[in-house]
């Protein structure tokens, strides 16, 4: 059943061409169902697909490079044929392309039905769906896509789509600006992804991922890269993926990118566009080298922890997750750095469940209250909306990492494997478990806010639940959490289905080294560490034992200045190293160019006088040189 | 004694008189018509240098280049007529040396 692969991109795709053309025409609800049936097709597929890829023997398709299991290429057609570089429109099934595609569509799908309900009378509800539907098919050509080409496609089409859904509503000025910080941002990783691309054609001479037979892949000849090299392109790789997933210092998009439609945060901002970096990295991980892996790694521990500061003292809600998920995807980098792509991998998957379920439990909330996303005129939410706030309350106590929910599976696998790095395993676990009490306490923080506490909204503000379209995918998803940290349990014994699932795509397989004693204690000190967040969180915002005044200071509830200090310089020395730029420009690169025409003009006006307009002095020029040519040829004798 | 033999010698000093004629008439006259017909002139001093070859060594090759140079003349004197004929009509007393005017 692996052939119908291409039917996984080409639903969203074929739902997006409808909409273009008759999308206002068929208007609201339709326009959003139609969308959600393609995703909801899309989403079939993949399972269709799964179960083919999970049917083929792994002896069929031979070892070519470092998929030593089960794998499938579909090639749709030849794409560039440009001499040396054959680049395919190809789809690649295989394990980990295969995950990937499953929570992208499922949560995608959720994600649409939700849309339905969230965008209700919306001046633009179809153009909404219709960039849903071109995102989940980027999305899908990234993680399905058989080269780095085709990756490519995908990874510039959701760059497109995000910044077309950030500034949806751009008629506010402030929308506007956020889609095109996340563009520029956006652009800086482009860059390195190109340029990666294209270190790896030149050296390896191909850009395809399993490669064939005759001609191996990126997986089977990256060791035959120079060290030097390799670092390199991890490093590109690194840039690429830190654009993509907002990674320290690249990370300025993502809290601005909460402008758009709150469907938009869970489906572009949490759930599955930011994985792009993780996923490439996790992709390409024969090529990552020992060194780039450390600095991953400390990306990743560095962005953890300083998006959780962050997170500690914001005030919108959307704010906070927006913090809370670039402190998640540093986890997510550190578990690579680590070595640890499973983990990786495992954590985006319950990642993009729990903050999933977050953002659309907020945007259940900020619907429900008439559009207010200040959690201090919030509060006592959850007699309002009982279903927003359980589900809110599972993703929460996920995110904890409270057990036995998803998130403390997948976070306990990543400060295991923190704590096992070989050069600075310890510091790189502290960090990790700093950010999980940081996590906890700023979660509890939240929704003590919003649910819990007296009343701070407005009279004339009536809370309501939100509709059945927005409660059922947020009680799929709460229901997910709950159980989803199953696939990949790494305390009992031999259940670990994602890990043996994903084995053969990685080249330096992970296995961890520490006891089940170690591994006990590690994640008791875990779960330590999440409950005494979350226990200042109750006595501060639940109890008011702890004045709160000094819990939000100044210094994290701005980021750190980051965003303002940018602006400063930029307002400042870096106009003034612009305009120099500008007038070197105009002096030394303009000023060649100039120079040379102006040589070649005085030249011209130097002979000019030769071209006098009178016909005898021009035959006279002729007979004087055959003269002398004559002259010439006879002295020298004809040859 | 059967005179005076017509010897190839003789066809070439004509032609080089006839081109010799024809250039000195296009740098020393002011009439473009006249001009026109030196370079006719000086044209066929050629042709007949060439034929005179052609005969001598028997090779063909010099027939050919006269018909295409008669072919280039005759385009060359349709370009050349037009073009003396337009600025005689514009000012029926002009001079070669007149239309130095046209220099930009």
């Amino acid at each position: 059943m692996v052939e119908l692969v291409w039917l996984i991109p080409a639903l969203p795709l074929a739902g997006f061409a409808v909409l273009l053309l008759a999308g206002p025409r068929l208007g609201e609800p339709r326009a959003g169902w139609l969308a959600t049936a393609a995703s909801a097709g899309s989403f079939l597929f993949t399972l269709i697909t799964f179960g083919g890829l999970l049917g083929l023997d792994s002896a069929d398709t031979g070892g070519a490079g470092g998929h030593g299991g089960r794998w499938f290429v579909s090639t749709l057609f030849e794409w560039m044929p440009l001499g040396s570089l054959e680049v395919d429109a190809a789809l690649l099934v295989d394990p980990l392309s295969m995950t990937m595609a499953l929570f992208v569509t499922g949560v995608g799908t959720l994600i649409h039905l939700y849309s339905v309900g969230y965008m209700h009378g919306d001046p633009k509800y179809s153009k909404f769906f219709l960039y849903l539907n071109l995102f989940l098919f980027s999305m899908l050509m990234l993680v399905l896509g058989e080269n780095l080409v085709v990756t490519f496609l995908g990874w510039e089409g959701v760059g497109t789509c995000s910044y077309l859904l950030i500034s949806f509503w751009h008629e506010r000025p402030t929308a506007a600006t956020a889609g095109k910080k996340a563009f520029v941002t956006n652009r800086i990783g482009d860059f390195g992804f190109m340029v990666a691309t294209f270190l790896l054609w030149t050296t390896l001479g191909t850009v395809s991922y399993a490669g064939t037979a005759s001609a191996p892949g990126l997986a089977a000849s990256a060791p035959a890269l120079a060290t030097g090299t390799a670092t390199a392109v991890s490093l590109l790789l690194l840039l690429a993926a830190a654009g993509k997933s907002a990674q320290l210092p690249l990370y300025v998009w993502l809290p601005d990118a909460m402008e758009g439609p709150t469907p938009v945060s869970a489906m572009v901002h949490a759930a599955t566009m930011v994985t792009a970096g993780v996923y490439l990295l996790v992709r390409l991980n024969p090529v990552l080298t020992d060194t780039a892996l450390l600095i991953i790694a400390i990306v990743g521990a560095a962005t953890a922890l300083f998006a959780a500061l962050a997170a500690v003292a914001q005030h919108d809600i959307k704010k906070v997750l927006a913090y809370s998920t670039v402190s998640q995807l540093g986890y997510m980098f550190l578990a690579i750095g680590s070595g640890a792509y499973v983990a990786a991998i495992f954590h985006v998957v319950t990642h993009a469940f729990f903050k999933g379920l977050l953002f659309l439990g907020s945007g259940s909330v900020i619907h429900g209250l008439g559009d207010e996303q200040d959690m201090r005129r919030m509060g006592a939410l959850r007699a309002a909306m009982p279903i927003t706030a359980v589900t809110f309350i599972v993703g929460w106590l996920a995110i904890a990492g409270v057990p036995p929910l998803s998130g403390f599976w997948s976070k306990d696998e990543i400060l295991l494997a923190a704590w096992e790095q070989p050069d600075i395993g310890p510091l790189l676990w502290i960090v990790g478990l700093i950010t999980a009490l940081l996590t906890a306490y700023y979660m509890s923080r939240q929704t003590f806010l919003v649910f819990f506490g007296g009343q701070r909204w407005e009279d004339d503000v009536h809370p309501h639940e939100s509709p059945a379209t927005m409660t059922l995918p947020l009680v799929v998803l709460a229901g997910a959490v709950a159980v989803g940290g199953a696939v990949n349990l790494p305390l009992v014994g031999d259940w670990l289905v994602l890990e043996h699932f994903l084995e053969p795509v990685l080249a330096h397989p992970h296995h961890f080294a520490s006891g089940t004693g170690t591994k006990l204690a590690l994640a008791l000190v875990a779960v330590i560490a999440a409950l005494v967040g979350i226990a200042f969180a109750v006595r501060a915002w639940l109890q008011s034992r702890i004045s709160t005044d000094r819990l939000e200071p100044a210094l994290l509830e701005n980021a750190f200045y980051v965003d303002s200090s940018i602006s400063t310089f930029v307002g400042g020395p870096g106009t003034k190293a612009f305009e120099a730029a500008a007038t070197a420009d105009r002096r030394f690169v303009d000023g060649a160019v100039n120079g040379v025409a102006r040589l070649v003009r005085m030249i011209g006006e130097a002979i000019r006088p030769l071209q006098s307009g009178y016909l005898r002095h021009y035959a006279s020029g002729v007979a004087v040189g055959a003269i002398i040519l004559v002259v010439w040829l006879a002295l020298r004798g004809v040859s | 004694m059967s005179g005076l033999e017509v010897t190839t010698g003789w066809y070439l000093t004509l032609g080089a008189m006839l081109f010799l004629i024809g250039g000195t008439g296009l740098l020393l006259r002011r009439n473009p018509l006249i001009m026109l017909m030196c370079v006719e002139l000086m044209l066929n001093g050629v042709n007949l240098s060439f034929i005179a070859f052609a005969d001598r060594f028997g090779d063909v090759h010099g027939h050919t280049v006269v018909l295409f140079v008669l072919v280039v003349a005759a385009a060359e004197v349709v370009v050349g007529l037009g073009l003396v004929v337009a600025v005689l009509r514009a000012s029926p007393r002009a001079t070669a040396d007149d239309l130095s005017a046209l220099k930009g």
